[in-house]
């Protein structure tokens, strides 16, 4: 390439003045904003004392919730100061009322084995010694001198307190011993009994049996069909609350689609009296667009709980808060579309003598529709996301549902599942509304293009 | 001049006809479609009032009844609720109580409680949209058609976008909640990631939109990827990225306020607690301040965003 001449630059310099001798609040102001923006960060950081925040929270537990989501426990508990060691389970543990699993092993010698991980992550106990065996290593456990000592090196694994010996064996589980209880918590992957609770006579039944029982078994309650009992089992499966969970979630789809089916139906008439091309008189153009302003700035939080306090909580709430919400978001978007279209068919149809009503009819309305519909597609999808937090505030849906698995019960599986129903309510409707958006693009593209054609 | 009538042909019949039939069809359609989407409407309309806890027809008339813990005894209460001042009212409840107080700045100058709650829900959208913006400038570049450095990268980060849009932010906030402890950091958390997706998909389609020019010009002098990205492609888009970025400040505001009614702090649990427990003045005032807020940010953010990209930042409204 070759060198410019101090004279070529200087060429260009004057060519351009509005590049190289910019004002110097335009040349700096990256650097102002990138300043202004950074003191901000430092600013936020002492407003929410993030370092403390940071130092204070317990991020051991994340992995912790995430094994949850994907992976239950048994937690049988073996008494060692009864006459006999029999194994105990907490209530309503996933295994039912019997349980008898094969893990947990009566040995000839009297002695019990609990299998955490397969013998290699294992303990083997009676009431005077336990052998725990992780990692390729077999730690020996006395029990008898009132509390447990190990005998030989304690291997990073196991932590060995005072009075209780603790192993931890990974995603597997752990091994608590005590002079008087071995506590074992094994751990599985999924969700257990998603489909039949303890209660229900299908439960542990194989797949196969059910669905033979189902078509010529016996009737397992008199006067009810086998597959009534197992729809009503799994309708209201006590641990999983299916039949709850999908009432809820149905319930978050119609206040959606209502809330917005409803504002588009209100904000349709008022936007016409909005758009100032339309409507000529400045007064009432103005106060609906303030209106519209009034509707979306009072948020749909504010909404929601004023509606839940006057019809009390429940999906009519929630569709309310949407509709008076969506007043003034669709008003806002509708006018503004309105305000836009092209003028020359209005004055075609003016111009045959139509009164106003046909104006709008055959002038505006076709150019429009499209429009509208995208928009209010587009709100739709946005308000199926939105209508989960709302009900988390008492309008209904499953938001609340949600927030109590969490928050109260800590129940991590039952928040994942209700999780994976809300992300495929959101991945589906969000493709129905593309779907039909793009089909109506097409149309909003076909008429532009004639448009540019006649020009 | 004259007009010559001729009896239309009977292709001109047959034109008429085949329109007048297509017109009916689309009639049809048009009234199976609306008569489709009423009875959904309706059967909609019955099933939330089912499943609601008071029955429409039966609240109706009592309504306007919240109007009357609503309006305050004393009107002035509204403003010594604004402005944390003791209210002669004062019995001692949390009606007129202020358990936070009041924040002195300096001297005698301080920031009622509820300012400084607002303060926090806005400080959380701000700092959550601080974040989306970060990250989704990168993501946007590496998901969109056009510019991405690899097809499989940008699969993988496409669906990750989609998948923090889609994830309901009250669960990430919840489970943060578990973690860093209620408050404004799990909200920013939870915002943040939203945003991240919600920016990334916007600001990608921006970019598939770009023109191609310049990038081809820093290809021809051998730039590589970053060079091109920042010299080329950035300064396009950075007008519309803003733009929607101050877009995403208004709606950030606003779910910052509802997660905070669900234990994320700020203004949302204040006038949760107060609607719940029909603290009139309270409420007023809270209201009052969010709407005002909310109202102020909404015509900043249009006045600059009218300013960076003109009335084609309006097209598509919220």
């Amino acid at each position: 390439m070759a060198t410019m001449t101090a004279d070529e630059i200087r060429l260009i310099e004057e060519r351009y003045p509005q590049v190289f001798r910019r004002p110097t609040y335009k040349r700096f102001a990256p650097l102002f904003l990138f300043v202004g923006i950074l003191l901000y960060l430092i600013y936020a950081l002492w407003f929410f004392s993030l370092p403390q925040v940071l130092r204070e929270s317990h991020w051991e537990r994340l992995p912790l919730f995430l094994t949850q989501w994907v992976s239950y426990d048994l937690q049988p508990e073996f008494r060692l100061d009864q006459p006999e060691i029999t194994p105990k389970y907490p209530r309503f543990s996933a295994l039912g009322e019997n349980p008898n699993p094969d893990w947990v092993i009566k040995n000839a010698d009297g002695t019990f084995s609990v299998l955490i991980d397969g013998p290699d992550k294992s303990v083997t106990f009676d009431k005077t010694k336990a052998t725990i065996v992780a990692n390729g290593e077999t730690v020996p456990v006395s029990l008898t001198g009132g509390k447990p000592v190990i005998s030989g090196p304690v291997p990073d694994w196991i932590t060995a307190h005072d009075d209780e010996v603790v192993a931890k064996m990974g995603f597997a589980g752990e091994v608590r011993v005590t002079v008087d209880r071995v506590k074992v918590r094994k751990r599985f992957l999924g969700w257990a009994n998603f489909v039949f609770d303890t209660r229900s006579p299908f439960f542990g039944k194989s797949a196969s049996e059910v669905v033979s029982l189902i078509v010529s078994g016996p009737e397992l309650k008199p006067g009810t069909s086998n597959l009534a009992l197992a729809g009503d089992n799994i309708w209201n499966n006590a641990q999983w609350q299916h039949g709850d969970v999908w009432t809820k979630l149905l319930q978050t789809i119609v206040m959606a689609f209502l809330g917005t089916l409803l504002g588009g139906i209100v904000a349709f008439p008022l936007a016409f009296f909005a758009a100032r091309n339309i409507t000529p008189n400045g007064l009432l153009s103005q106060v609906l667009k303030r209106f519209f302003d009034f509707m979306r700035s009072v948020d749909m939080l504010i909404w929601a709980l004023f509606f839940t306090r006057a019809f009390g909580p429940g999906p009519l709430a929630g569709s309310a808060a949407i509709f008076f919400t969506e007043i003034g978001t669709l008003g806002k978007t509708y006018s503004e579309s309105l305000e836009n279209i092209d003028d020359k068919p209005r004055e075609g149809i003016k111009s045959t003598g139509a009164n106003g009503l046909l104006v709008q009819r055959y002038g505006v309305m076709p150019e429009v529709i499209p429009i509208f519909i995208s928009q209010t597609l587009y709100q739709w999808e946005s308000n199926t996301r939105g209508a989960t937090i709302i009900g988390a505030v008492g309008a209904g849906g499953i938001g609340l549902k949600l927030w109590e698995a969490m928050r109260t019960n800590s129940n991590w599986a039952n928040v994942f599942y209700m999780v994976l129903l809300t992300l495929a309510v959101v991945f589906i409707f969000d493709n129905i509304s593309n779907f039909l958006r793009r089909r109506l693009s097409r149309t909003i593209h076909d008429y532009n293009r004639i448009q540019a054609e006649q020009n | 001049m004259t007009l010559s009538v001729t009896a239309p042909s009977a292709a001109t019949h047959q034109m008429a006809d085949a329109w007048r039939r297509q017109i009916s069809l689309r009639r049809l359609y048009t009234v199976l479609g609306v008569g489709l989407l009423l009875a959904a409407m309706f059967a909609s309309m019955w099933f939330a009032d089912e499943a609601n806890a008071g029955h429409f027809f039966d609240r109706l008339p009592h309504i306007l009844d919240f109007l009357s813990w609503l309006i305050p005894k004393d009107w002035n209460d509204v403003w010594r609720a604004l402005f944390d001042i003791a209210s002669p009212h004062d019995t001692g409840t949390q009606e007129f109580n202020f358990p936070l107080g009041r924040v002195y700045v300096w001297g005698g100058f301080y920031i009622p409680e509820y300012f400084e709650l607002m303060l926090t829900t806005v400080n959380v959208a701000l700092v959550s949209t601080f974040i989306g913006f970060i990250f989704a400038v990168p993501f946007s570049f590496i998901a969109a058609r056009n510019l991405t450095p690899h097809p499989v990268l940008r699969l993988v980060v496409k669906r990750f976008m989609e998948l923090l849009r889609a994830f309901p932010e009250i669960v990430i906030a919840g489970l943060f909640a578990a973690i860093v402890s209620t408050g404004p950091i799990a909200a920013i958390i939870a915002i943040g990631l939203h945003s991240i997706g919600a920016l990334g998909k916007l600001f990608y389609e921006i970019n598939e939109n770009i023109d191609m020019r310049a990038e081809e010009g820093l290809r021809a002098v051998g730039a590589n990827w970053f060079e091109r990205v920042r010299f080329a492609d950035l300064p396009q888009v950075l007008p519309n990225f803003m733009s929607y970025t101050l877009l995403r400040v208004e709606i950030n505001v606003r779910a910052s306020t509802i997660i905070g009614a669900v234990g994320g702090g700020g203004i949302g649990e204040e006038l949760k607690l107060s609607i719940s427990r029909g603290f009139g003045a309270k409420t007023l005032a809270l209201v009052l301040l969010l709407f005002t807020t909310i109202f102020i940010i909404d015509q900043f953010s249009a006045w600059l965003r009218r300013k960076l990209v003109g009335e084609q930042a309006f097209l598509m409204g919220a």
